[in-house]
């Protein structure tokens, strides 16, 4: 783990670092992961550089543990997101996000005919191709590509 | 119950499907079987078809069951606001089953899931149709004696034809040999190219109609509309390749008989009408026997 890039943002010293987050991709994590309303401390830093993603953002936040459920509905705009879970200062575990196989209430469906559009339902996707990420509306059958994402919230 | 309604032709397996066929047999050699007596069927048609409403009604009527319900939502109270999900939890409380025909795409998928009885799904928008679908097959079956192994020519609107996904959908448990002949713009779509391909399934792509004819068991007619065509020039040049006349067919195979799914509107000539291979009105009369097989399947009263 590269010590400098991660000293740009303070330390934490009880919680979870999100780091290789595509910076343009920042704000749509802090949203999916509803982080805008909780009271935990958090700290983020964006533009920060990366080998892999050009300029990449990082986000900590104090005393949050995350599930794999939750987490994992940020791989749909941050697949390469890794985390680091800290207690006493310390790396204690480290782990990546998964495209799920089912996603529900995240996306939009593409297809403006769909139900989901027009009545107050939550939306529910089967996940066709995960390194391509294609999306299968569960309801009107039609499928979402990543370029058509649009984050609910 | 709850989770045996019909909304896509893919909630059947090949077994169920077959199940179906051999229902509907039965059913049109003893069409007054009165399985549904005492039963309360919601015909909720949140758009107008009266084609798919008189068959289901009939089917109803012939197992000995009663209808409620509107042909079109300016009768019902979906005009007031009612959100779909009040209106099925509402009937679902006074039918035994609900059929229901509705504009937007993926209705039919969530009455299902709000539904307390079983739904049959009569069309969601441009999603589904599975009670055609079954009747296409059986209208297949019952004119070639056979599903499968057979030629089967898909002709006209591809690209949004919904009748024709399914039917292919379907068709792919009992390895066919398609022809598509459609003009560009309304080819059909990739996705169902590619699940062929993975399914082994043999497929050949045209735009002349006359290539085909002779070779084929089951010519498919769907309707080019022209409103799908971005530069009305294009729908000029190729509107007469997708008429079907009574003369083209001369050569055509013995067996072979032409559907549609209907209304048709130009693409089969009149002339075509008297010609014994036209089985398109027979067609629209199998519907009602494939739906008779289907509630009582669905109901598990056969």
């Amino acid at each position: 783990m590269n010590k400098n890039k991660e000293l740009k943002v303070s330390a934490i010293k009880n919680g979870t670092v999100i780091d290789h987050i595509p910076a343009q991709q920042l704000f749509k994590v802090i949203s999916i992961l509803g982080l805008d309303k909780i009271q935990n401390q958090i700290t983020f830093g964006t533009n920060l550089e990366s080998g892999q993603l050009g300029h990449k953002a990082i986000i900590k936040v104090s005393e949050k543990f995350f599930e794999d459920n939750e987490i994992n509905k940020i791989a749909l705009v941050a697949p390469r997101a890794k985390l680091n879970i800290i207690r006493d200062y310390e790396v204690v575990e480290k782990r990546e996000v998964q495209i799920p196989d089912i996603l529900v209430g995240i996306v939009k469906c593409v297809n403006p005919k769909c139900i989901t559009n027009n009545e107050e339902i939550t939306t529910r996707f089967m996940v066709e191709d995960k390194s391509n990420v294609t999306l299968k509306c569960h309801y009107c059958e039609k499928i979402t590509t990543s370029e058509h994402f649009m984050i609910l919230k | 119950m709850k989770n045996m309604s019909l909304v896509s032709i893919t909630d059947f397996s090949r077994e169920e499907i077959l199940h179906i066929l051999k229902l509907a047999a039965k059913f049109e050699a003893n069409p007054n079987q009165k399985l549904l007596d005492g039963k309360v069927v919601g015909c909720l048609f949140f758009e107008p078809s009266t084609r798919t409403r008189l068959s289901f009604e009939t089917a109803i009527n012939r197992l000995g069951g009663r209808v409620i319900g509107f042909s079109d939502s300016s009768s019902s109270s979906a005009t007031k606001g009612e959100t779909l999900k009040d209106t099925i939890k509402m009937v679902s409380n006074y039918a035994d089953l609900i059929v229901m025909r509705h504009p937007l795409e993926g209705s039919a998928r969530y009455a299902a899931e709000q539904s307390r009885v079983p739904v049959i799904n009569a069309g969601d928008g441009a999603n589904q149709h599975p009670t055609q679908t079954l009747l296409d097959l059986y209208s297949i079956q019952k004119t070639q004696g056979k599903l499968n192994d057979l030629a089967i020519a898909m002709v006209g609107d591809l690209k949004y034809g919904r009748t024709v996904h399914s039917l292919l959908m379907a068709m792919s448990h009992f390895q066919p040999m398609f022809y598509f002949v459609a003009p560009d713009e309304l080819r059909l779509p990739d996705e169902y190219k590619r699940f062929m391909k993975k399914a082994h399934i043999a497929f050949h792509e045209y735009r002349d109609l006359n290539e085909v004819i002779n070779y084929t068991d089951i010519l498919y007619m769907t309707r080019v509309q022209k409103e799908r065509f971005a530069d009305p020039m294009e729908y000029e040049k190729v509107k007469n390749a997708y008429v079907l006349r009574n003369e083209m067919l001369s050569q055509s195979r013995n067996n072979l008989r032409i559907l549609h799914p209907l209304p048709r509107v130009n693409e089969i000539h009149t002339d075509v009408d008297v010609n014994e291979k036209a089985y398109y009105f027979q067609q629209a009369e199998n519907g009602v026997y494939a739906r008779m097989a289907i509630i009582a399947h669905i109901l598990g009263l056969a």
